[in-house]
């Protein structure tokens, strides 16, 4: 199951509030790294969905919110956890630093 | 264990054309693509002097389309990172993780990643201002203002790329005038001069902010003087260096860590030329040899000097026949399996 979409006007209800941690990837279409994460961040979006939610949001569409969140490369994504940013990771570097990423907080 | 008849490690158009190559040939060449396959075209657009696209064609695109072709011979690739290599024995022992597999030969086609000054400010603001690939983030300096560091073809599509989104554009350049081919010169000092101011004889000296890039401080190398520049962003596009940390000690490097081939584009590969060019009547063998017999290597992993996809994939073709024929002539083609991930 791919990780699901989001628009900015989500962002409150589906990150904010969320009752767990949720991993944001800032992507857009003509960005050749965010190719290469998509479908990693797709698995591992079924693999820790017990645990983390991982949602993807287009920079394109969703400018205001990028900006507001400091994102200024992608692929970079944000773990949120109780509406706070406790983690980033900017750029694709493979799968290993992304699972790092989550196990801090699943476990 | 099955012993590979060739295993290719990265996956650029070099590596890519070798995987054609050998996998038409029979061989079922095993392939490392890396995590980050498809390597530096994957953070390029318009990809405009690769020969049979005559509208150009993404970077993305042409790596894309380069894996369908290589995997419809059956090459079998997986998108991992090789971590560690031994060709000190035979078969050659190549590892990803804890999974060790064996092949008769290698061709290395790992290629090259963008270098960075190592300026204070540069590693810790990455990501937050300080970047590498304008034409992946150029689209978050709307009105902004920005610089790029180099005088290079790359640094010209920076600021080409920048020019469509920011307020403004300086290139900073420690010399008088650009090394860039003279298209793309003219794209930038005639057809973009309205848009790009150029800081000649400039060297880049600090990167400031808190949390996001704020402040440059800039030498002029003529006057020795120093200023602070108010940017918002800063790209880096001085050049690459070679993926070959992990074949340290296992094939000579030139001392900028280029592997050496026999194929002369050094003083030490004309030296590993010279010591092979009896063998064939005077004529070199196996030209895209490294000092190991059996390792190949191909494209900006061997090459400083001409850096293009076109070159390449040439690169690519040569060291793919060089491995068939050495199988075949040197070794007796044995047929490999298949591995699992």
């Amino acid at each position: 199951m791919p990780a699901d979409h989001i628009n900015q006007d989500d962002f409150e209800a589906k990150v904010t509030q969320s009752s767990q941690p949720v991993l944001l990837d800032f992507y857009a279409d003509w960005c050749g790294p965010c190719k290469l994460s998509a479908p990693i961040l797709d698995k591992l979006a079924d693999e820790y969905k017990d645990k983390i939610t991982i949602l993807k949001i287009n920079v394109d569409d969703n400018q205001e919110l990028s900006q507001d969140n400091m994102v200024m490369s992608i692929p970079t994504v944000i773990l949120y956890d109780k509406g706070k940013e406790v983690d980033r990771k900017i750029g694709f570097g493979g799968e290993q630093p992304y699972r790092d990423m989550l196990d801090k907080v699943a476990n | 264990m099955d012993i590979r008849n060739t295993i290719i490690i990265g996956s650029g158009p070099a590596g890519w054309s070798a995987a054609i190559y050998t996998s038409r040939a029979e061989l079922k060449p095993l392939m490392f693509a890396g995590e980050s396959h498809g390597g530096q075209l994957m953070l390029t657009t318009d990809v405009e002097n690769y020969p049979g696209f005559e509208e150009g064609i993404m970077g993305p695109e042409l790596m894309a389309v380069m894996r369908k072709q290589a995997e419809r011979f059956n090459t079998e690739v997986f998108d991992k990172n090789v971590t560690k290599v031994d060709f000190t024995t035979r078969p050659f022992k190549v590892l990803v993780g804890d999974k060790e597999h064996q092949s008769h030969s290698v061709i290395i086609t790992t290629g090259a990643k963008a270098k960075l000054l190592g300026v204070p400010g540069e590693s810790e603001l990455m990501g937050r201002g300080v970047s590498t690939c304008a034409v992946c983030d150029a689209a978050f300096y709307k009105d902004k203002v920005t610089f790029v560091v180099g005088g290079g073809d790359a640094a010209m599509e920076e600021a080409l790329a920048l020019t469509k989104f920011a307020k403004s554009v300086t290139i900073i350049h420690r010399r008088d005038s650009f090394r860039a081919s003279k298209i793309m010169q003219r794209r930038i000092l005639e057809d973009n001069k309205d848009k790009v101011d150029v800081m000649w004889n400039t060297e880049l000296m600090e990167i400031k902010g808190e949390g996001k890039v704020e402040k440059l401080v800039v030498k002029n190398i003529k006057n020795g003087e120093t200023k602070n520049v108010d940017t918002d962003g800063v790209f880096i596009s001085i050049g690459h260096k070679p993926a070959t940390d992990i074949f340290k000690g296992q094939v000579d490097l030139d001392d900028k860590g280029y592997i050496v081939t026999r194929l002369g584009l050094s003083a030490a590969s004309i030296k590993l030329a010279n010591a092979h060019i009896t063998e064939d009547n005077g004529l070199l063998k196996y030209p895209t040899m490294t000092s190991v017999e059996g390792v190949f290597a191909a494209g900006d992993v061997v090459d400083f000097r001409y850096r293009q996809a076109a070159t390449a994939a040439g690169y690519g073709t040569m060291a793919a026949l060089d491995c068939e024929w050495w199988l075949e002539r040197e070794q007796g083609i044995e047929v490999g399996g298949t591995a699992q991930y």
